[in-house]
């Protein structure tokens, strides 16, 4: 009995120890980006908000900003479109490619994210495109299908094809039961597969980088100023004011969606 | 939407005999053929051919003199993978890429297990969501935290100064390099080992405990050999993460931390040889192809 509390005792500390290690390094950032000083030394000697007056009137953070914002917008529904298709597609097929579908729908994550931007990049390059908005859009809307997908073929497994005949059985139309039927149903999952998509495409940096020519989205401006070590200060506050920004949609997702915004899949981005 | 979602397959059997049953499940096919292709014309057009022309811009070269790509077929760019510094750097990348996973698997598992069969529900969902936002948290704050951690005058040194033990230094190393990736990959190991332990019989546990199993024994030969898929899936990420990751080494490794990822993005963006470029990708792709076919046969592709 002794030794089985000791083990206990011993998971949780464990516990404990994972989540030091698991917040520690973003609450780090947090503090950093409030001191006044150029360097960073520990311990901080004063405090400022000044570095965010300085990221916010920043005329190339702005511009980076609004172009991840755009191609994620773009990306998003692009990507709610083509990703319920799929996985209403899916649901119903009986047939016997229905797994090689899935798999294929899986492989932008289960590939390394470069391999996507190798190949988009190859493609461009042969075809002649010039990179712009519409490439990161592209390379973007291919990792953010998969997002998308995943959750709403979650729900459909999880909803009793009864419902749906009994719609039917009632005398409803095709298109009466997926209004009234059908949609409400996987409302939720819907909102909650766009929202993560969003935050997947204004974070991802490891494809964008092979998709984006000179343009800057925010993530190439941050990778950018670290490689570069130059205006480290203001680096350090659009970071922390990224992790914010990105906390609001995951936050929304995980209450409409619950586990299925757990689901390592759905969770796991190219890049990241 | 489609013209007979869901409902097409009851109504005809009642109604109409044979015909019409045959011609609804023909209508059924083309409702989902109608679904899947704008999303499969996607893919196909725009993911699927990209990696085939990729894998044959591989076999091309780069003409020394203009710069261009010269659509002949060569194996001269595998050559150049052969020899030289790259097979160090693919040796370099698979051993960090293990090392980081047994990392993940160990720090993951204690920690799983008490989400999964330890805590009370309403800890699990706490669990939960704080696993769920570092790995939502963004990318590059992660690894700009572990930058201002590790560098010379950092949080790192600082606190072992002042627990007087000497600095570890561990800025701009393969060390660093380490535990940045096993800090951003670590939730991606957790949630498929907790979806794994979760989903075993609490009546198994309790049947081997009946029979006069030790509470090691369960552990060994039946929690283990059940959570194996989940930990396969999850060093599916961690694995293929580590692969491919180019921005990890550049920022916070140092002189001896180029990866494959490194060698592709420099040979692209700064060299410009891209049949180079490509050849190198099918690297991280054979790799992937072949873990995936050994994780296949562990299950894992369930707990994904």
């Amino acid at each position: 009995m002794k030794r089985r509390l000791l083990a206990r005792g011993g998971l949780w500390l464990w516990v404990w120890a994972v989540l030091a290690f698991l917040f520690g390094p973003i609450i780090t950032i947090v503090i950093f980006s409030f001191d006044r000083s150029n360097i960073e030394t520990l311990p901080i000697r004063s405090w400022t908000l000044s570095w965010y007056q300085v990221a916010w009137h920043d005329e190339q953070v702005r511009q980076a900003f609004v172009l991840s914002i755009k191609a994620a917008c773009a990306a998003t529904v692009l990507a709610l479109l083509l990703g319920s298709l799929a996985a209403f597609g899916v649901h119903r097929a009986r047939f016997f490619g229905r797994d090689t579908v899935s798999l294929l729908l899986v492989l932008p994550i289960a590939l390394p994210g470069i391999i996507t931007g190798v190949a988009l990049n190859s493609t461009f390059q042969w075809a002649g495109i010039s990179l712009s908005i519409w490439t990161i859009i592209i390379g973007h809307t291919t990792f953010c299908i998969v997002v998308v997908y995943n959750n709403v073929v979650a729900r459909l497994r999880r909803t009793s094809a009864t419902l749906f005949e009994a719609s039917a059985d009632l005398g409803a139309s095709t298109s009466q039961t997926f209004r009234f039927v059908t949609l409400p149903l996987i409302a939720t999952a819907l909102v909650s597969g766009g929202l993560l998509a969003f935050a997947l495409s204004f974070d991802e940096v490891i494809v964008t980088t092979f998709t984006a020519g000179a343009q800057n989205t925010l993530p190439i401006w941050i990778f950018g100023a670290i490689r570069l070590g130059q205006q480290l200060p203001e680096v350090n506050v659009v970071v922390t004011a990224v992790v914010v920004l990105m906390l609001i949609p995951i936050i929304i997702a995980a209450r409409l969606t619950g586990r299925d915004t757990f689901s390592a899949s759905s969770t796991r981005a190219p890049t990241n | 939407m489609d013209p007979d979602n869901g409902v097409s397959t009851l109504e005809p059997a009642t109604s109409g005999g044979t015909k019409s049953l045959r011609s609804s499940a023909l209508s059924h096919r083309w409702g989902t053929a109608f679904l899947l292709t704008p999303p499969l014309l996607w893919f196909f057009v725009l993911y699927v051919s990209s990696l085939v022309l990729m894998l044959i811009t591989a076999f091309w070269s780069l003409n020394g003199f203009t710069g261009n790509v010269t659509h002949q077929l060569t194996g001269a760019n595998f050559h150049q993978i052969a020899s030289g510094s790259y097979p160090a750097i693919i040796g370099r990348t698979v051993l960090l890429a293990a090392l980081v996973t047994v990392t993940d698997a160990i720090i993951a598992f204690p920690f799983a297990y008490v989400m999964a069969r330890v805590a009370t529900q309403r800890a699990q969902r706490l669990l939960l969501v704080a696993v769920l936002l570092p790995l939502w948290a963004s990318y590059l704050a992660k690894i700009y935290a572990w930058i201002s951690i590790l560098e010379r005058g950092g949080a790192l040194n600082w606190t072992f100064q002042h627990l007087g033990l000497p600095s570890p230094n561990l800025g701009f190393t393969n060390g660093a390099m380490w535990l940045t990736f096993s800090y951003i990959w670590l939730p991606y190991m957790i949630v498929p080992l907790f979806g794994a332990l979760e989903r075993i019989p609490g009546s198994l546990l309790d049947a081997s405990s009946d029979l006069g199993a030790s509470s090691w024994w369960t552990f060994r030969h039946v929690i283990v050999p059940l959570a194996l898929p989940g930990l396969v899936a999850g060093s599916i990420f961690t694995f293929s993460l580590t692969l491919g990751d180019y921005v990890t080494p550049l920022l916070v490794g140092g002189a001896n931390s180029t990866l494959i990822g490194n060698a592709i993005y420099q040979n692209l963006l700064d060299g410009g040889n891209l049949p180079l470029a490509a050849a190198l990708s099918t690297v991280p792709i054979a790799i992937m192809v072949a873990y995936l076919l050994v994780a296949k046969r562990f299950g894992a592709f369930e707990s994904l």
